[in-house]
C-alpha cells in the first residue's frame, strides 16, 4: 500500500522455484520456474488458471509439500535475507504461524475437527507469543469478533462441523492474524463470505497491514478483490508466471494473450443485456509432459511458430511490467495491438471517475 | 411456468449446549419452476447451504415441506428414498475438499451413482466418465488419479461431474464455482445453461458473486440469517434493489478496476451483526440497516409481493417494513 517501498529490500524473495510430484501416472511437474518478491507493506496478487501451481507455490514457503510424493527440485525463497526452504525456524522464532501467517484455500488442512475454534487460535498464542492460558482464550474471542463473527464467545466453543463454509474461513483468517505475523499468505481467503463481510474482512486485512507493515500475498480468482487489494499482480500459467507489473499494469496495460483471455471470459455489470461469457478455448496444458514452447501456445489467438518450439523468455516492458510472450520480441511482426493497449485499458478510462 | 421444486415455511434448527437453538433456516417459501435456474444469495452463515441440503432431505426439516412436482417429500428420508431420488435430485457440495472419498479414484468417484443407479455395463460408465470428464474441463487421463492430487478448483469440477452424471432434474448447486478461475467459471456457467435448454435442467445456484449470479439465473433470491429478504427477476434485483441488505450487497459487489477500487472508501462497520443463535422478534437485519425504524426492531417483516411494480417488470418479493 505504500509507496516507499520501492526502496527497501523485499522481505520475500523467491527465485527459480521448482515444484514436481511423483504420481501413479508419472511426474507432474507442478510449479516450473518462479519468480517473485513482496516488500512489507505491499500486496502482492497472484491470479491465473485453477490447477496452475498458486497454492504449490505458496505451500513450499510454508513447508507444507508433502515429501515424497512431492519435491522442491531448485529455487530459493529468502525471507528476510535468509533461506527459508526447507527450514522451519530462523533466529529461534518459528516461522511457520509466527512470522509467516497462512490462511488455506482449505479451511479443513488447518482447523482440528476435534477442538474448540476457541482454543485452536488460543494454543497458537501460547505456543508462539507465550500467552497465559486465559489471556489467550480472551484474545482468541476478540479476534473471532474482529473478523465479525457474531456471538464470538459462544462460537469460540464450538466445533469446526458447527460453523458454516464462511465462518470457518474467518475463524482460520483469525488464527492466521494471531501472531501479528510480517507476512500474511492468503490463499483464496474470502471465496465463502458475502460480499459485505468480504469487505470488512479486506478493510481489516488493510488496516492490519497499515499498522504492522505487514506484507500480504493474496492468491484469489476474483479480480474485483485483485483490483480492491493489490499492488502488484503476478499471472501464472501451467506452473510459470507469465504476466508480472503493478496493478495498473496489468488491469489497463495486460500484455500477455493469457491475461486477455481472463478480462473476456467475466460477466460485465454495465448493462442488462447479457452477453454470453467467452470461455479461452481449449484446455491448459498436460504438466506430466509440457510442451517444449510456450505453456500457453495452443491456446492463445496470436500464436506463431517460434511460441510452439521455444519457451518465451521474460520481456521487460516497464519498471515493474514483464511479460513471458514471443509477441513481444523486438523483432516480432508488429504485435496485434491489443497486446499493448488492450480493451481493458479503454473500459478502465470510461469507468474511473 | 411449472413449478417444480417448492418449499413451503421450511424451517430447520439445529439444537446445540445448554438448550440453544441456531435458528439455519426459518419459514421459508421459496419455488424454483421447471427449467428455471434461482440464484440464491446472501450473508455467510445465513442458511444457504441448510436450505439447499435440507430440500435434498440431507438433513431433517424442523417443520415445513417440500414439495418436488407437486408431491410432497418425505418429512425424514430412509435409506429407500435417497435411492428414489438419487436420479431427480442431486447436489454439488461447497466443500470440495471433505466431499470426495481419498481412497477412491476420480473415476470411481464419478462414476459410482450410474453403478449403483443403473445396470450399464464397466465400458459404457468408463466412457461416461471421460466424457463427463471433458465436459467440465478435465483430461480423460485425471480418472486414475485420486483426489488430493488435485488443486481446488479441479476437485470443485469432480464434485460437479459426479452430481451431472446421472442427468438429474434438480441440481443445488453450493458455490460450484467460486474455486474456479474466471475462465473455467464461464465454461462452467456456460454448460449449466446449455444443459438447462437441452435436458431442461433446473438449479438452485448458490454462490457469493453477485456478477455471476446476475448472469446466470433467471430469479435471484437473497438470504439473511435464516429468512429469505428479497426475491426478484436477476436483472431487476441487481440493478435495481429493494431491500436495505441487497442495496448493501450490490454497493458492496468489487469491480475489476483498480482506479475505483482504490477510491472506494472503506465499509462502514454497522452494528453488530444478529446471531442465529435464540432469536428474538423484530428484522434480522435492523443492527445493522441504515434505513431502520421503530417498528423494525420489535416486529419481524413479512415476506410481501410489492404492488407497485412498473408494468413489463417481474413480481417482486421484500421482506421489510419500508414497503409496508
Ligand atoms: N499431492 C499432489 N500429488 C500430485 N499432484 C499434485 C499434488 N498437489 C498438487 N498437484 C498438482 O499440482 C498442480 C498445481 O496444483 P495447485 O493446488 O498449486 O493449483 P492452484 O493453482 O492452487 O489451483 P486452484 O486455483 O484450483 O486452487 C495441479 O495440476 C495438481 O494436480
Ligand atoms: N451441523 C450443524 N450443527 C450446528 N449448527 C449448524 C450445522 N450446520 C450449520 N449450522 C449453523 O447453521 C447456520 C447456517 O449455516 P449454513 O452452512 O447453512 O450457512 P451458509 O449460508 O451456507 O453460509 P456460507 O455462505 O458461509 O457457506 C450457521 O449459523 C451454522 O453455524
Ligand atoms: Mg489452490
Ligand atoms: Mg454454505
Amino acid at each position: 500500500m505504500n509507496s516507499s517501498a520501492d526502496t527497501t529490500d523485499p522481505i520475500l524473495k523467491v527465485s527459480d522455484l521448482r515444484v514436481e510430484f511423483d504420481t501413479y501416472g508419472g511426474i507432474v511437474q507442478a510449479v516450473r520456474g518462479v519468480n517473485f518478491e513482496v516488500s512489507e507493506g505491499e500486496t502482492l496478487a497472484i491470479v491465473g488458471e485453477s490447477g496452475c501451481g498458486k497454492s504449490v507455490t505458496v505451500q513450499s514457503l510454508m513447508g507444507l509439500i508433502p515429501m515424497p510424493p512431492g519435491r522442491i527440485t531448485s529455487g530459493s525463497a529468502q525471507y528476510r535475507g535468509q533461506e527459508i526452504l526447507g527450514r522451519t525456524r530462523i533466529n529461534g522464532r518459528e516461522l511457520r504461524g509466527s512470522e509467516i501467517g497462512m490462511i488455506f484455500q482449505d479451511p479443513m488442512t488447518s482447523l482440528n475437527p476435534t477442538m474448540t475454534i476457541g482454543d485452536q487460535i488460543a494454543e497458537t498464542l501460547q505456543v508462539h507469543r507465550g500467552f497465559s492460558k486465559r489471556d489467550a482464550a480472551a484474545r482468541a474471542v476478540e479476534l473471532l469478533s474482529l473478523t465479525r463473527i457474531p456471538e464470538a464467545e459462544q462460537r469460540a466453543q464450538q466445533y469446526p462441523f458447527e460453523f458454516s463454509g464462511g465462518m470457518l474461513q474467518r475463524a482460520m483468517i483469525a488464527t492466521a492474524i494471531a501472531c501479528e505475523p510480517s507476512v500474511l499468505i492468503a490463499d483464496e481467503p474470502t471465496t465463502a463470505l458475502d460480499v459485505t463481510i468480504q469487505a470488512q474482512i479486506l478493510d481489516l486485512l488493510n488496516d492490519l497491514q497499515r499498522d504492522n507493515n505487514m506484507a500480504i500475498i493474496l492468491i484469489t480468482h476474483d479480480l474485483g478483490v485483485v483490483a480492491r487489494m493489490a499492488d502488484n499482480v503476478a499471472v501464472m500459467y501451467a506452473g510459470e508466471m507469465v504476466e508480472q507489473g503493478t496493478a495498473h499494469d496489468i488491469f489497463y496495460r495486460a500484455a500477455h494473450p493469457y491475461t486477455l483471455g481472463l478480462r473476456a471470459a467475466m460477466p460485465s455489470n454495465v448493462d442488462e443485456t447479457a452477453q454470453s461469457l467467452q470461455p479461452i478455448e481449449g484446455s491448459p496444458p498436460d504438466l506430466f509432459a509440457p510442451p517444449p514452447g510456450c505453456g500457453y501456445c495452443a491456446r492463445c489467438p496470436h500464436a506463431v511458430e517460434v511460441c510452439a518450439t521455444k519457451p518465451p523468455p521474460r520481456f521487460s516492458l516497464e519498471a515493474k511490467h514483464n511479460v513471458k510472450c514471443w509477441q513481444h520480441h523486438q523483432d516480432a511482426p508488429s504485435p496485434p495491438t491489443e497486446l499493448f493497449l488492450s480493451s481493458t485499458t479503454q473500459a478502465g478510462d470510461t469507468a474511473a471517475p | 411456468m411449472k413449478a417444480l421444486v417448492e418449499t413451503v415455511n421450511l424451517t430447520k434448527h439445529f439444537p446445540i449446549k445448554r438448550d440453544q437453538i441456531v435458528h439455519a433456516v426459518d419459514n421459508v417459501t421459496l419455488t424454483v419452476h421447471e427449467k428455471e435456474i434461482v440464484g440464491l444469495v446472501g450473508e455467510s452463515g445465513s442458511g444457504k447451504s441448510t436450505l439447499g441440503k435440507t430440500i435434498l432431505g440431507l438433513h431433517n426439516k424442523t417443520s415445513g415441506q417440500v414439495l418436488y412436482d407437486g408431491t410432497m417429500l418425505p418429512q425424514k428420508y430412509r435409506a429407500r428414498d435417497f435411492l428414489s431420488s438419487a436420479r431427480k435430485m442431486q447436489m454439488i457440495f461447497q466443500d470440495p475438499y471433505s466431499s470426495l472419498n481419498p481412497r477412491m479414484t476420480v473415476g470411481e468417484i464419478i462414476g459410482e451413482a450410474l453403478k449403483l443407479h443403473t445396470n450399464l455395463n464397466n465400458q459404457t460408465i468408463r466412457d461416461r466418465v471421460t466424457f463427463w470428464l471433458e465436459r467440465v474441463g478435465l483430461h480423460a487421463d485425471h480418472a486414475s488419479r485420486y483426489p488430493h492430487e488435485f488443486s481446488g478448483g479441479q476437485r470443485q469440477r469432480i464434485g460437479i461431474a459426479r452430481a451431472l452424471i446421472l442427468e438429474p432434474e434438480f441440481v443445488v448447486c453450493d458455490e460450484p464455482i467460486s474455486a474456479l478461475d474466471v475462465s473455467v467459471q464461464a465454461q462452467v456457467v456456460n454448460l449449466l445453461d446449455e444443459l438447462k435448454k437441452s435436458m431442461g435442467l433446473t438449479l438452485l445456484f448458490i454462490a457469493h458473486d453477485l456478477s455471476m449470479v446476475r448472469y446466470v439465473s433467471d430469479r435471484m433470491a437473497v438470504m439473511y440469517l435464516g429468512s429469505l429478504v428479497e426475491v426478484g427477476a436477476s436483472n431487476e434485483v441487481f440493478f435495481d434493489p429493494q431491500h436495505p441488505y441487497t442495496q448493501m450487497l450490490v454497493s458492496s459487489n468489487p469491480e475489476p478496476d483498480p482506479r475505483r477500487e482504490r477510491n472506494r472508501p472503506p465499509t462502514p462497520v454497522r452494528g453488530e451483526i444478529t446471531s442465529p443463535i435464540n432469536i428474538q422478534p423484530g428484522c434480522r437485519f435492523a443492527s445493522r440497516c441504515p434505513k431502520v425504524m421503530e417498528v423494525c426492531r420489535d416486529t419481524t417483516p413479512e415476506l410481501i409481493t410489492l404492488k407497485n411494480v412498473a408494468p413489463g417488470k417481474d413480481l417482486r418479493q421484500v421482506a421489510c417494513h419500508l414497503y409496508d
